[in-house]
């Protein structure tokens, strides 16, 4: 077990604690570098999938899990963000312009959203922003001298200082990894100073954070801002990776996906955006392989275990259209969810944690260490 | 003009009178007590004072300035800090980034600075720490600066919640009861602290308090309440004496 002695306030201040982060951050970064040249070409675009996804969970982890306002409309701030790169393109914007535009549009909605979210608490704000996503996708619909309605846009290949990048090309894999990393970097100073602080304090008790002196209500704005803003540049990216965009891929689901991100990959700390991204841009492709495989495989074991022919492929059979029933996905979805909220709420990381601490501390690891006591009955008069 | 003043104050919640027309004035440098029973609206004055609460009619001052609608978030920036009776602490952090949460009100960055983390984030940081370890060093809190307040006991809770309040340096301190649900020992611990946030720091304390032993041991003049009214103001041993609060406490 490592033990730092500190004589110094930057020692606390610093992002990487000790050298041990440099080893392995560098290890990573270089791993990431080389990836897309030894990587298949459908292996680096799930890859470039993993960097949107956990930039967007980034977003949400500073509006659910630092400020702990939920929002089930983060796929309507990409949706801007996608749609306002789409549009400037067919205008004849350059990238570097609208790159940037994408995220101040969409943080300008967002703080828009922050205000009259002022006012809720809880699940009513979760039904003011799902409401906000149905108003947005409405709109895209609607909104056709824009949009082009539900025909939806095309997107031309991405040009970056007069150079092309197509979807699929390394360079675009490292846009999208250079995207992610400034916006980590970005939170995490972030949250070392007063303004991270602040959330933090708004998220764990508002009558607190305001005898500290926190506007609250400016600060709750603030957070809605830099989410969105986030979320509007993944959208770029994101419109630049599909390629083409339509209102319906902007749904409820998708907001669903990003709140499965960051609770499936731990909801207090930004390792979680990244962990559950990669959990959830997987599930697809896994869930897919086991549709297909999982009856055949069920049919063999049955076989094996003394079924008669006949008898075998029959449970093959219903086993396949369990399989492929419509909605499966979503049921899977919801199961992981409450699973997760159920037996591991720190998510993927917090596993991490334990299994970490279980070696360090070899022979004298105690399950209780993440072991929380019921917190002290707090006052809600004052909300 | 005294340092606080309450001028005719009220709060009423439809019919019912939290508190009524009191008047009281906390001296520079002074440890005033409010005591009552159970609802005499004590914390309601505290609530008062911390702008929780829009007072029905009457007026506040501090320091010659009324503040009777200024916004919650401006009462700590004026100098007033307070804790709360059931401790509202940031129970997901460290003890030290709750103490950094108590510097806010001396935040002088802005967004982009602190997005880009600027050396002049980082050296705010660095005073807003070091205030931060004289208070930990006042307080003795050195064992738990890394700890997460979600795994600490009660009684350590409430000193922090002591010294996130003396971290925004302010010139008046609210106190909502800081010795309930400690024991004697911690108790007196928290009267000595209470001395000394007055002798050595200089601040003017303002609580609420029901452990009568401790009242009489620290405070100089004590307020009594009942029923949102005000029963009594003077000395501890004039008000414990005092008629009308001893049928308060003892039912005539």
């Amino acid at each position: 077990m490592r033990f730092i002695f500190k004589t110094d306030y930057d020692q606390d201040i610093r992002i990487f604690k000790h050298s041990g982060y440099w080893y392995s951050y560098s290890i990573l970064l270089l791993v990431l570098a080389m990836a897309p040249f030894v990587l298949g070409n459908y292996l680096q675009s799930q890859l470039v999938f993993v960097f949107i996804y956990a930039t967007v969970g980034i977003s949400l982890l500073i509006l659910v899990g630092f400020t702990g306002q939920a929002s089930l409309g983060h796929a309507a701030f990409l949706a801007i963000g996608a749609y306002t790169s789409a549009y400037c393109q067919q205008h004849g914007v350059p990238f570097v312009v609208y790159f940037p535009l994408a995220g101040i549009l969409t943080g300008m909605v967002g703080v828009l959203v922050g205000f009259p979210a002022l006012r809720l608490q809880g699940i009513y704000l979760v039904i003011a922003t799902i409401s906000f996503g149905a108003i947005v996708e409405e709109i895209l619909a609607r909104w056709e001298s824009v949009t082009h309605g539900n025909e939806g846009m095309k997107l031309r290949t991405l040009e970056l200082f007069g150079q092309a990048v197509p979807r699929d090309s390394p360079g675009f894999y490292f846009l999208c990894l250079a995207v992610l990393i400034l916006v980590i970097l970005a939170t995490l100073n972030l949250l070392r100073s007063p303004t991270g602080r602040a959330f933090v304090a708004i998220r764990d008790s508002e009558t607190a954070a305001k005898s500290m002196g926190i506007d609250v209500a400016a600060y709750k704005v603030r957070s809605f801002g830099i989410s969105a803003t986030i979320t509007g540049l993944a959208g770029c990216l994101y419109a630049h990776k599909l390629s083409f965009i339509s209102p319906e891929m902007f749904t409820l689901l998708l907001s669903i996906e990003f709140i499965i991100v960051i609770i499936i990959g731990g909801i207090f700390s930004l390792h979680g955006a990244v962990l559950g991204a990669i959990f959830i841009v997987m599930i697809d492709p896994f869930l897919t392989t086991l549709k297909d495989d999982l009856p055949g495989m069920i049919g063999n074991l049955v076989h094996v275990f003394g079924a008669d022919v006949p008898t075998a492929s029959k449970v093959q059979d219903q086993a396949a259209s369990i399989a492929s029933a419509p909605g499966l996905k979503g049921a899977i979805y919801g199961l992981i969810i409450v699973g997760f909220i159920l037996f591991e709420p720190t998510g993927l990381y917090g596993r991490w944690l334990k299994i970490k601490l279980y070696f360090q501390t070899f022979p004298m690891y105690k399950a209780a260490t993440f072991k929380r006591q019921k917190t002290y009955v707090k006052s809600e008069r004052n909300r | 003009m005294s340092f606080l003043v309450a001028e005719n104050i009220s709060l009423q919640f439809g019919g019912l009178k939290a508190v009524d027309q009191v008047n009281f004035a906390v001296e520079r440098g002074e440890i005033f007590t409010i005591i009552g029973p159970n609802g005499a609206g004590k914390t309601s004055i505290f609530n008062l004072i911390s702008r929780f609460y829009n007072p029905t009619s009457g007026r506040l001052f501090f320091d010659g300035e009324e503040f009777t609608s200024a916004p919650p978030h401006r009462i700590a920036k004026m100098g007033i800090a307070r804790t709360f009776q059931n401790i509202e602490l940031f129970d997901n952090t460290t003890v030290l980034s709750n103490l950094l949460v108590g510097r806010h009100c001396h935040a002088t960055t802005n967004l982009v600075q602190e997005l880009l983390f600027l050396p002049a984030v980082r050296r705010a940081e660095f005073e807003h720490r070091f205030r931060v370890e004289q208070v930990i060093e006042l307080l003795d809190l050195e064992p738990y600066r890394d700890k997460l307040i979600s795994g600490l006991p009660y009684g350590v809770r409430k000193v922090i919640e002591l010294a996130r309040a003396l971290c925004s340096e302010p010139k008046l301190m609210l106190l909502d009861e800081p010795s309930s649900g400690l024991n004697v020992e911690e108790t007196d611990d928290m009267s000595f602290w209470i001395r000394d946030i007055r002798d050595e720091l200089g601040i003017t304390v303002l609580m609420v308090e029901h452990d009568m032993n401790l009242v009489s041991r620290v405070s100089d003049r004590v307020l009594a309440l009942n029923y949102g009214r005000e029963l009594a103001t003077g000395t501890p041993s004039e008000v414990q004496s005092h008629p009308e609060v001893v049928a308060a406490y003892l039912g005539t």
